[in-house]
């Protein structure tokens, strides 16, 4: 089986999210980046199917030379091989289309990714990726198996899941609980300095929007402590003052 | 402002209020709302109703094959409904099915597309809307540079109000291909009668502070008295204390609702980042230095055990 995984290069979940350029550009100072954590559990379970049946997993991303730790990381992991698509993207359908076009003749047979991106928070390219190419996309995918050509899968909803079996082809957007995150053994590192990473320039150069700028949200007032002895004074606070109950 | 089209998604047969905010979103905005909506469970009578919300027209497809979640063809008919109604403009809630649906429809029409928009448009010169990004923690100002455009909309980015009026209902087929229906839904498992979480406006949601799944009775019973959703922090549904879809935060669902209680979880910048547009957030913990105080407008410093149960009995009381 080919897999093709697509991650994103993004910041780590505790950093401090600020902006330069008069609001135009992510403040990259002191940030350390990541695998984009949906992602991070799509390669994870990339990697078992791959123990279980065999086949080979391509690492891909969109960005530009700064990404290409989070690549070799991907590999360390497991993948086989990875490729950067050469480019600064602007958008969802950037990348989308991107991806559809490196992936379009390559013949895999599962094209996975995280349900979104933790720095735009998207949740868009699977499916036009999966419309582009004209197969199908499912997300948020929470289970996946493979039996013969159809996958197996549990698709969340809201307040439960669907089960549904498809054709690959397929793209799907991941989440957990899909598997647990991997973390690079000695060897995996090792290894991953020899695997494969290949440059290719982007060609396709869509987009449907432009970023104006960035803003923060305003700060948050300051917290009103109530004692634990006297309940009712919260409730008195939550019908009276913030009237929610 | 031309015609603009709105998805509408129902659950046992009523329309869901994100829905709903999305059809006032488009009434925001001046022009004529189309609604679209799928599936045999929901009534002619709760379609004509979205003319209470400003919709003058719904779309029907009436046909029991879209009761399922099948994203292609949802994808087929909405992209043939834009074409045929001339709407240069989708909008539809953030959502399990809305927002792959819309990524498909985005590229079937050549629409610009933007999902979690939290205001209006702003049209004064181009089509800029503001969206919420790094998971709650900015927004971005983009503009939406093609001639279609779809908005996935975030919970509260429009107010439901009652406009009065009902809408007329036509019966609209759509052309979905076979193809389309290739995904086979087997089975759907779903919490019935209960309040869904990233839709509800009051949620109680408990951490490992709990101890163990067989101390959620107090959790569900100050729920109850409130007619709150239950939440939950990611160890709470990795260790299977709870299902999966109560988790919130970075990685589980994203609550925006009016009051979000947090009771024994540590408020990690994970599990902030799923709650922080909420409207008030009380928490509630054994340990003056949680960090979930800082991000909080009420705070409780005390145990759980004690605490919830009194609190519980004081709505009670209140009510
Ligand atoms: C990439 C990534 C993504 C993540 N995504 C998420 C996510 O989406 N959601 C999420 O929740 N976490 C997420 N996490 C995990 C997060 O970092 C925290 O580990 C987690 O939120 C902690 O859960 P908790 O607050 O329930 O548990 P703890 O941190 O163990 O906190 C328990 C709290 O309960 C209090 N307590 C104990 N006993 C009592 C009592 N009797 N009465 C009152 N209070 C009591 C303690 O003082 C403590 O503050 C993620 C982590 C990573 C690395």
């Amino acid at each position: 089986m080919k897999i093709l995984v697509c991650i994103t290069h993004v910041p780590d979940t505790t950093s401090r999210i600020a902006f330069t350029d008069g609001d135009k550009k992510f403040d990259a100072n002191g940030v350390q980046f990541i695998i984009g954590p949906y992602d991070d559990y799509a390669l994870a379970r990339a990697v078992e199917l791959k123990e279980q049946s065999g086949g080979s997993i391509t690492v891909l991303n969109v960005g530009g030379a700064e990404t290409e730790p989070t690549l070799r990381k991907a590999l360390a992991i497991g993948a086989d091989d990875a490729i950067r698509i050469n480019a600064e993207p602007t958008d969802s359908l950037f990348v989308a289309s991107e991806i559809a076009h490196v992936a379009k003749d390559a013949g895999y047979d599962l094209i996975l990714m995280g349900r979104e991106s933790i720095d735009f928070n998207g949740g868009m390219v699977h499916g036009m990726v999966g419309e582009i190419l004209g197969i199908p996309s499912i997300s948020p995918v929470m289970t996946l198996d493979i039996d013969g050509d159809t996958a197996k899968m549990a698709r969340e909803i809201e307040g439960g899941k669907e089960m549904l079996e498809v054709k690959m082809p397929l793209v799907a957007g991941c989440q957990e609980p899909i598997a647990e995150w991997k973390i690079p053994n000695m060897r995996g590192i090792m290894s991953a300095r020899t695997k494969p990473l290949n440059v290719v320039e982007p060609s396709q150069n869509q987009s449907g929007t432009t970023l104006d700028k960035f803003e923060l949200p305003p700060a948050k007032g300051a917290v009103k402590m109530v004692d634990a002895d006297n309940v009712a004074e919260l409730v008195n606070l939550l019908k009276n003052d913030a009237k929610v109950i | 402002m031309s015609s603009i089209l709105v998805f509408v998604e129902s659950a046992e047969g009523q329309i869901k209020k994100t829905s709903l905010e999305a059809v006032a979103y488009a009434k925001g905005m001046g022009g004529d709302v189309t609604t679209i909506a799928f599936g045999t469970e929901v009534s002619d009578s709760e379609l004509q109703g979205l003319g209470n919300y400003g919709a003058s027209k719904v779309l029907h497809v009436k046909d029991d094959r879209y009761n399922k979640g099948v994203i292609q063809a949802y994808a087929s008919v909405i992209a043939d409904a834009m074409n045929k109604e001339g709407a240069d403009v989708l909008v539809l809630a953030n959502s399990s099915l809305g927002n792959p649906v819309s990524a498909r429809v985005a590229v079937k029409v050549d629409a610009s597309l933007v999902s979690n928009v939290t205001e209006l448009p702003d049209t004064s010169a181009g089509f800029k809307v503001k969206r919420s990004i790094y998971t709650g923690k900015a927004f971005a100002n983009v503009e939406l540079t093609k001639d279609k455009k779809i908005l996935a909309i975030k919970k509260n980015a429009a107010e439901v109000k009652e406009v009065g009026g009902t809408a007329t209902v036509e019966a609209f087929a759509g052309s979905a291909a076979d193809s389309d229906f290739s995904t086979n839904i087997t089975k759907t498992e779903k919490a019935t009668g209960e309040i869904l979480l990233p839709e509800a406006e009051l949620v109680v949601s408990g951490g490992r502070g709990l101890k163990g799944p067989e101390n959620w009775g107090m959790i569900e019973e100050l729920a109850k008295v409130l007619g709150a959703a239950t939440g939950c922090s990611k160890p709470v549904s990795d260790m299977d204390w709870r299902p999966h879809h109560e988790h919130v935060g970075q990685t589980g669902v994203k609550v925006s609702p009016q009051l979000y209680i947090a009771v024994g979880i540590s408020g990690a910048i994970q599990h902030l980042a799923g709650v922080n547009s909420s409207k008030n957030i009380v928490v509630i913990n054994k340990d003056p230095e949680a960090p979930f105080f800082k991000a909080a407008d009420y705070g409780i410093v005390g145990d759980a055990f004690e605490v919830i149960p009194k609190l519980t009995e004081a709505i009670k009381a209140a009510k």
